[in-house]
């Protein structure tokens, strides 16, 4: 039986982890290699890199990241954040990431995830989606994708949430798996931080509408959330990041309560 | 650990596949000296050897017949060194695969095909295509008959798998080891010295990394 996932997500900027705590057994909670360590112990089945680092000169820090986190924590590990071409995407495989996600890049030009799942297989290509609620009238770049649909509830934002574009997250989600796209990473920008459990009517309507594993992003603040998500939300994974770095919930407490459920987790 | 004779070569077939470097990286955190290579003489004279592959068959096929090294991985598999090949590099040890239009190295009897779709899991939903995740692995057979590079390694452990289409042995006895996702997946297969998984052992935590330790003694066992 597949198991669900349960995987920590981390924020790098500059080859440091941002927004964590320490933890009892860590020393260092900015270092990328030891927190990994961590989460593996712990029981993450996969790990996130989310590198927020905003100057480009310095993105060549997360291959560094990459590869010494790869070197010593031995379960799948994703990474995003600034990845534009094939070229992004080798590099970031090549020292050891086992999928690449991408997000606004993609957006701009859908045709990038083809050429990555073209060179790389679609096992490897991630889709992030940033999706927030149509409240009114939607603006955005309409020249790439047309109007969005009058039926449109869920709109896709890029650059970290501050650009709306005029894309609808059903069919964007529809397109960029038929294109390649292995794996959708879907954050809700209406539920992210507010603890109040993940978007379950999103996750559930873009898990139907496509054939690929989703991986819930958003909202996580208890532990029925995580139970929600992948019931209510028919999603395949839960990701969490703040909830776990601060400590306010352990990995391992989040399989155990998922597995008193019925849930089938990893639990060796 | 200081280079002498003993320490067994061992070569990563560098099928340009993602997981090369993923091999090369669990290996050596085993103790291995692996070296990543497409060099056909390189393999002819390694003590054991990898083929890695994920993606699509044909990529695989395509890399193995433009680099040189369908016959010489096929010698390989002859001379009764250890072989292991992992997820796409196990799919193309077979006759055909239903994914792509090249013929495989037909070093296992049977084909590969699509998982199917539409079939539901216990909670009640569709299951994916890929199959993508962390799942039970059976062995099959007695523990005492299993092959080397699966001793001591917990029945109904969880490995990581990444992959839609499945292989379909003809002989039943070369499957080592089941997975269940609404089909029975063959997640291993053993033909002597030539053992392939579907699962990734270099991305399924400690189990995983117990198969390459078991890979790197059995390496060892045949350099001395």
């Amino acid at each position: 039986m597949l198991t669900r996932r349960v995987i920590p997500c981390l924020d790098v900027d500059n080859g440091r982890v941002v927004k964590g705590v320490s933890f009892v057994d860590i020393r260092d909670a900015g270092d990328p290699a030891e927190l990994a360590a961590f989460y593996n112990a712990e029981g993450a089945d996969e790990l996130v890199f989310l590198d927020i680092t905003a100057s480009s000169d310095d993105r060549n820090t997360m291959v560094d990241v990459v590869e010494k986190v790869s070197s010593e924590v031995f379960i799948p590990l994703t990474v995003g954040g600034g990845i534009r071409s094939v070229d992004d995407m080798r590099k970031m495989l090549e020292a050891g990431a086992d999928k690449v996600s991408v997000n606004s890049a993609a957006v701009a030009n859908p045709q990038l995830i083809e050429d990555c799942a073209n060179e790389f297989g679609s096992q490897c290509i991630v889709l992030a989606m940033d999706v927030k609620r149509v409240d009114g009238p939607i603006i955005g770049n309409f020249e790439t994708f047309g109007q969005v649909p009058a039926e449109a509830l869920f709109q896709i934002f890029t650059h970290g949430g501050r650009h709306p574009t005029a894309l609808d997250a059903i069919k964007w989600a529809r397109l960029a798996t038929q294109s390649g796209a292995g794996e959708l990473l879907v954050t809700s920008m209406d539920a992210d931080g507010q603890k109040t459990g993940y978007d379950n009517e999103l996750l559930s309507t873009i898990s139907e509408s496509v054939t690929v594993p989703v991986i819930a992003s958003g909202g996580a603040g208890k532990l029925d959330h995580f139970y929600d998500a992948l019931t209510e939300g028919k999603s395949d994974a839960v990701l969490a990041a703040s909830l776990f770095h601060f400590g306010e919930l352990k990995v391992s407490e989040v399989k155990s309560y998922l597995a008193e459920r019925g849930i089938p987790v990893r639990g060796d | 650990m200081t280079e002498n004779s003993k320490t067994p070569r061992i070569i990563v077939l560098n099928t340009r596949a993602a997981n090369v470097h993923s091999v090369e990286k669990a290996l050596r955190k085993v103790g291995a000296n692996p070296l990543v290579t497409s060099d056909p003489a390189e393999l002819a004279t390694a003590d054991a050897a990898v083929l890695p592959g994920v993606g699509a068959s044909d990529a695989v096929m395509t890399a193995l017949n433009t680099l040189g090294l369908s016959e010489p991985v096929k010698e390989f598999a002859a001379s009764g060194k250890p072989l292991l090949c992992v997820c796409v590099g196990l799919q193309v040890l077979f006759d055909s695969s239903e994914e792509g239009e090249l013929p495989g190295l037909g070093l296992v009897d049977g084909n590969v095909q699509l998982i199917p779709t539409g079939m539901k899991d216990n909670l009640g939903f569709n299951m994916k295509v890929p199959h993508m995740g962390w799942n039970q692995v059976e062995f099959t057979g007695e523990d005492s008959d299993r092959n080397p590079l699966f001793k001591g390694i917990p029945q109904s452990s969880n490995f990581y798998f990444v992959h839609s289409y499945r292989c379909v042995p003809d002989e039943q006895a070369e499957v080592a080891a089941i997975a269940d996702y609404g089909v029975e997946v063959c997640a291993a297969v053993a033909r002597g010295n030539v053992v392939g998984t579907q699962f990734h052992p270099e991305k399924s935590g400690d189990v995983g990394l117990k198969i390459y330790k078991n890979f790197l003694d059995l390496a060892s066992a045949t350099s001395n």
